[in-house]
């Protein structure tokens, strides 16, 4: 029997309404875990409501429709819950149907699917293929996004501990001869009892957000003393980056995660770009250049009272082929820069003049982003967001497998079941950061012990 | 030169240790005309290294290659002289029986048995070519200019193809145990086309028992109460020798550090690549200079010898090093050795070049088993033989091949392994190395395996009706068990006497039995006439499976899931270029081993899982193409 799978089936902030998918022969039993309303019946949209059966609470406002199989696209059992299409609602109702026993479908999975159980066409097998490749290709992307920063080293050095749990594990299972330390009952759950610590934490942070920051990447780039750090406070309403008039006063990039019009935004304000020769701004520009690339949408900040110079020139020609927002600022000063020269030279981008310093022109860029985002103009890469529900899903998973496997230890079971369980814990892990090698605990088992007729 | 014709085989296997001895065995019994040929007859199952078979994993693999008809257990059975149930302390799942073996006894009997078996026969002749035809191999020719004709041939060449010993700072061409090597075999393989690589592995020294002082060491005795490897035997004889634990201390240390430069390993004349789980005391003393002494056993190597095999001091280093420092250790101080340690270096293949059913990919009919494959040990030897014997039978009797899955036996990881994954060091099995080790114990070996090898005409009527009575006694008392309830009045005394709560309610015996504090002998005291005697074999698996019943289960969950990618099979020969959509990295892999099932495929390092759907597409387009 297929496992039953589940994903976010819309775009996100395409509209006002998102869908989460689920096939499989649990869909219905997932559904009827969340949703209150009347029955659901084959093929009739049924309005109700979204609960989180852990906590009890109301999560949203929904439309569900049950497609018996086989009559659905993948001709399986597939259930679909339309709700706001913010993402907030998205996330919540698509964790609580992997919490309820749904799996996160792989990319294109819900295709492929629909492929090998006949419902498409021979025709439209490389179509498949492409999707499955597209698709990885890009959440491969973001998973090494993500993975360079401080979750990536968090997953690995709890894995550690894991592994340093199941060397000593596996040495105690294959090596009775041995002579080497027996691993008592009270030690493995002092270990595992501190992996279960770390990994509760990672997940609580999970839940508020905070480690995969999901949400649109905004990239606030431009020359030193333009405005950047200007125009993030004003995005934010608040006073966060420090403003100067020395050119080069923010030298690392800051991040700042702020809702633009229902959109959720991460903001970036990068260090000025330009030529210099302070080893720590040099540091900075890289960064700079670093969110720049992996932003979904850039907000290039001029400084009108002052000609174009080699750093706006080079920062323009990188933008060639990109959605930017080009703000240009100080629309208060006698101005040397004029819109349709811009205009000329980045085609593909919208210009808007403001003042920063007088409050001129911010909520015109609140505007462009909303209607770009909501316009499909620009979208989410792949999404971080999905991924990042990936992440949290076995995450919580892993967290099952500890508990089962402290729970084990708490019975004095025998040595080999609580592997099986710290094993799986560690595999989870492994996904998250697309590490699956299984030598991993044989290859420690001998660099560890001296071990050996 | 011209050869002479000596007449025709089904199969001819080369090699006649545990792999070879297996292989000949399946064959013969399978009714195929076998001939199997060895260098030296007094070699024949000849254990050069420890005198004992089974062992953590390799147990498992014994009572594997029993279930299926084959020889290791019954032949350890005969001839062991001491046997332990090791890891008892633990579950169920990796209690692993071991035997300590009349090396000499072990050997003659399994010729006795080759002796007696039909359609089997055995020559003292040494091989030095194959004949292959089309591609395809067709009979074996020896040094004495002869040349026989067989369907299919079998290379079980353990350590003796072009084998070189080291010994300190001399080496010289030979096989194991002053052996003669096989050196033109060697050439004419690779003349072939097959690739050859160079693997090592050692041996301890041998030393007088008598030189020994056994009040400086502890006392190894075996169990009291002895399991036979064996499912065709409900009891067998009794342990007839100790072992003997002793250490080596800061003095032994020193004397190998001081002479690290002599030794072949370090000295960079071995080329071949070394076992991690099987170092030399040289290697364990410099990877691991903090530890203060190593242990090592005493272990005899049989009866009609005062011969004693020095466990965990396996070496290279030259003689009066080896026994200088072996004085160092309480007990042996006025060692006297006989035998010194030695490293040996031999040619194998990669066994990514073998399918499945363990045919080398680009010779048809040609099979190939144990070290030759980059394996080690015996057990592993063993297994392989055995199928490779079944599926050359198979092979030439147009039969489809047997396929043990990762699921099924530790026989399925091990060949998985080396063929899917390859490996860069003599292989040996590991019980972490199997997925689904819940299931695969070794108590219910038979119930996995012995239907499947009856099936193909391989175990005998009365080991399969011996299954089936098992199956039988199991089950029903199974039922009993869960059906038979006990009441609070009843029972209470009983659960407080062994430390378990009592009842509030009724339950059912099964229920008591879940309890870890409750045997099934246990169980006696409070049961009726209506329990049955059954037997040693018969408990035990009846008492696991009642016991860890939700971890089976989970684990059963788990390997049907597995199962699913193992029954999408894979066109063999294909060209996975033309399958648009794959990384090129996964491209190269492919072709490389041809994975029999995308199970398979999704096993080879290299291989994405975007590039395991991409393979699902394929073959379902492939599928219905057919179908148009």
């Amino acid at each position: 029997m297929e496992e039953t799978i589940a994903a976010i089936a819309t775009a996100l902030g395409e509209g006002g309404i998102g869908i989460v998918r689920i096939s499989g022969s649990q869909s219905l039993s997932v559904l009827n875990k969340i949703f209150r309303g009347r029955d659901l019946q084959d093929r009739m949209l049924t309005y109700g409501h979204i609960y989180d059966n852990f906590t009890g609470e109301l999560v949203d406002e929904v439309m569900a429709v049950y497609m018996k199989a086989p009559h659905s696209y993948t001709t399986e059992d597939v259930v679909e819950i339309q709700c706001h299409g913010g993402i907030v609602s998205l996330r919540k109702i698509l964790s609580l149907t992997l919490r309820n026993g749904a799996r996160m479908a792989d990319p294109g999975e819900f295709t492929k699917r629909a492929f090998l159980n006949g419902r498409l066409d021979l025709s439209q097998a490389e179509a498949v293929i492409d999707l499955i490749q597209a698709k990885s290709d890009a959440s491969f992307d973001v998973a090494l996004d993500q993975l360079e920063g401080k979750l990536g080293n968090t997953i690995r050095s709890i894995r550690a501990e894991l592994l340093d749990i199941l060397v000593n594990l596996t040495v105690n299972i294959d090596y009775p001869d041995e002579d080497i330390e027996e691993m008592t009952y009270a030690n493995l759950s002092d270990g595992l009892k501190k992996v279960r610590a770390r990994t509760t934490q990672l997940l609580a942070t999970a839940d508020t957000g905070r480690i995969f920051r999901e949400g649109l990447r905004v990239a606030i780039i431009g020359k030193p003393n333009v405005g950047k750090s200007s125009l993030l406070n004003a995005l934010l309403q608040q006073s966060r980056a420090i403003v100067t008039e020395i050119p080069g006063t923010t030298r690392d990039t800051i991040e700042e995660t702020v809702t633009i019009r229902n959109v959720p935004v991460i903001l970036t304000d990068t260090a000025g770009i330009r030529d210099t020769d302070d080893r720590i701004e040099q540091i900075g520009i890289m960064r700079s250049m670093e969110s720049f690339q992996k932003a979904d949408l850039v907000l290039f900040v001029i400084d009108g009272s002052r000609a174009l110079d080699d750093s706006d020139d080079e920062i323009i020609s990188s933008l060639e082929n990109r959605k930017a927002i080009v703000v240009l600022n100080k629309s208060d000063l006698p101005q040397k820069v004029w819109k349709e020269d811009i205009a000329k030279r980045l085609p593909q981008s919208h210009i808007i003049e403001t003042s920063i310093k007088e409050e001129q022109g911010i909520g015109k860029i609140e505007e462009e982003i909303e209607k770009m985002v909501c316009g499909g103009q620009v979208r989410q890469k792949n999404s971080v967001m999905i991924t990042s529900i990936r992440h949290a899903s076995l995450l919580e998973q892993a967290l099952g497998s500890i508990d089962d496997a402290l729970s084990s230890t708490a019975g004095c079971q025998p040595l080999e079941f609580i592997e099986i369980d710290v094993n799986h814990a560690y595999e989870l892990l492994g996904e998250i950061i697309g590490e699956t090698a299984s030598s991993d605990v044989i290859d420690e088992v001998f660099a560890r012990f001296c071990l050996g007729k | 030169m011209e050869h002479i014709y000596m007449g025709e085989y089904d199969v001819i296997v080369v090699g006649a240790g545990h792999a070879g001895c297996e292989a000949a065995l399946a064959c013969a019994r399978m009714g195929k005309e076998t001939l199997l040929c060895t260098m030296n007859l007094d070699a024949v199952a000849m254990m050069p290294c420890n005198p004992s078979i089974g062992g953590t994993g390799k147990g498992h693999l014994v009572r594997e290659i029993d279930a299926l008809g084959g020889e290791m257990g019954v032949n350890i059975d005969k001839t062991f002289i001491q046997s332990k149930m090791l890891n008892t302390a633990k579950g169920p799942a990796v209690h692993s029986l071991r035997a300590q073996a009349d090396k000499n006894r072990y050997h003659l009997e399994m010729k006795k048995t080759i002796e007696h078996t039909k359609h089997l026969a055995m020559r003292q002749i040494e091989v030095t070519d194959l004949i292959v035809k089309d591609g395809r191999v067709c009979g074996i020719e020896t040094k004495t200019h002869t040349w026989y004709q067989s369907k299919a041939v079998i290379l079980a060449t353990g350590t003796f193809l072009r084998g070189k010993i080291f010994i300190g700072d001399s080496s010289f061409e030979s096989g194991p145990n002053g052996l003669a090597p096989s050196n033109t075999l060697a050439d004419n393989l690779k003349k072939h086309g097959m690739a050859l690589r160079r693997f090592k592995t050692g041996t301890p020294a041998r030393c007088l028992g008598q030189s020994l002082d056994y009040s400086k060491m502890q006392e190894q005795k075996g169990d009291e109460h002895i399991v036979p490897f064996s499912f065709l035997n409900d009891e067998i004889g009794e342990n007839q020798i100790s072992c003997w634990l002793t250490y080596t201390n800061e003095d032994t240390h020193r004397i190998i550090r001081e002479n690290f430069h002599r030794s072949a390993l370090f000295g960079g004349q071995i080329e071949g690549i070394g076992p991690r789980y099987c170092p030399s005391i040289e290697d364990k003393v410099n990877r691991f200079a903090d530890k203060k002494r190593h242990q090592l056993f005493i272990e005899p190597e049989g009866l009609d010898t005062d011969e004693m095999y020095i466990q965990g001091m396996s070496s290279s280093l030259p003689e009066d090093v080896q026994l200088a420092f072996y004085k160092t250790i309480p007990g042996l101080e006025n060692l006297e050795i006989v035998r010194s340690a030695y490293a040996i270096e031999y040619d194998c293949i990669d066994p990514q070049d073998l399918k499945l059913n363990l045919e080398y990919r680009k010779i048809d009919n040609l099979f190939c088993a144990g070290q030759f494959n980059g394996s080690s040990g015996y057990e592993e030897a063993a297994a392989q033989g055995l199928m490779a014997g079944i599926n050359a039978s198979l092979k030439i009797s147009g039969k489809d091949p047997l396929i043990l899955g990762r699921d099924e036996a530790y026989i399925g990881v091990l060949i998985d392994d080396l063929v899917t994954k390859g490996t860069n060091e003599p292989y040996r099995i590991m019980t972490s190395r199997a997925e689904y080790r819940l299931v695969l114990r070794q108590d219910n070996a038979d119930q996995r395996l012995t239907p499947i090898s009856y099936e193909i005409g391989l175990a005998t009527q009365e080991r399969y009706d011996r299954y089936l009575a098992k199956k039988l006694a199991v089950s029903r008392e199974t039922v009993r068990l869960e059906q038979k309830s006990v009441g609070p009045k009843d029972v209470n005394d009983f659960l407080i006497a062994h430390d378990t709560s009592p009842l509030q309610t009724r339950t059912s015996l099964a229920d008591l039995l879940r309890r870890p504090q409750i045997s099934y002998a246990d169980l006696a005291e409070i049961d009726d006439e209506t329990r049955p005697h059954l037997s040693e074999h018969e408990i035990t698996q009846l008492e696991v499976q009642i016991k860890y019943e939700g971890y089976i289960q989970k684990q059963i969950a788990q390997i049907s899931r597995y199962k699913k990618l193992e029954n999408r099979k894979l066109p063999q020969d294909f060209d996975y270029s033309q399958m648009e959509g794959l990384r090129i990295e996964a491209v190269q892999k492919l072709n490389q081993i041809q994975p029999a099932s995308v199970g398979q495929a999704s096993r080879i390092s290299g291989v994405s899982p975007a590039d395991i759907n991409v393979l699902l597409v394929h073959l379902e387009k492939q599928k219905r193409k057919g179908k148009e």
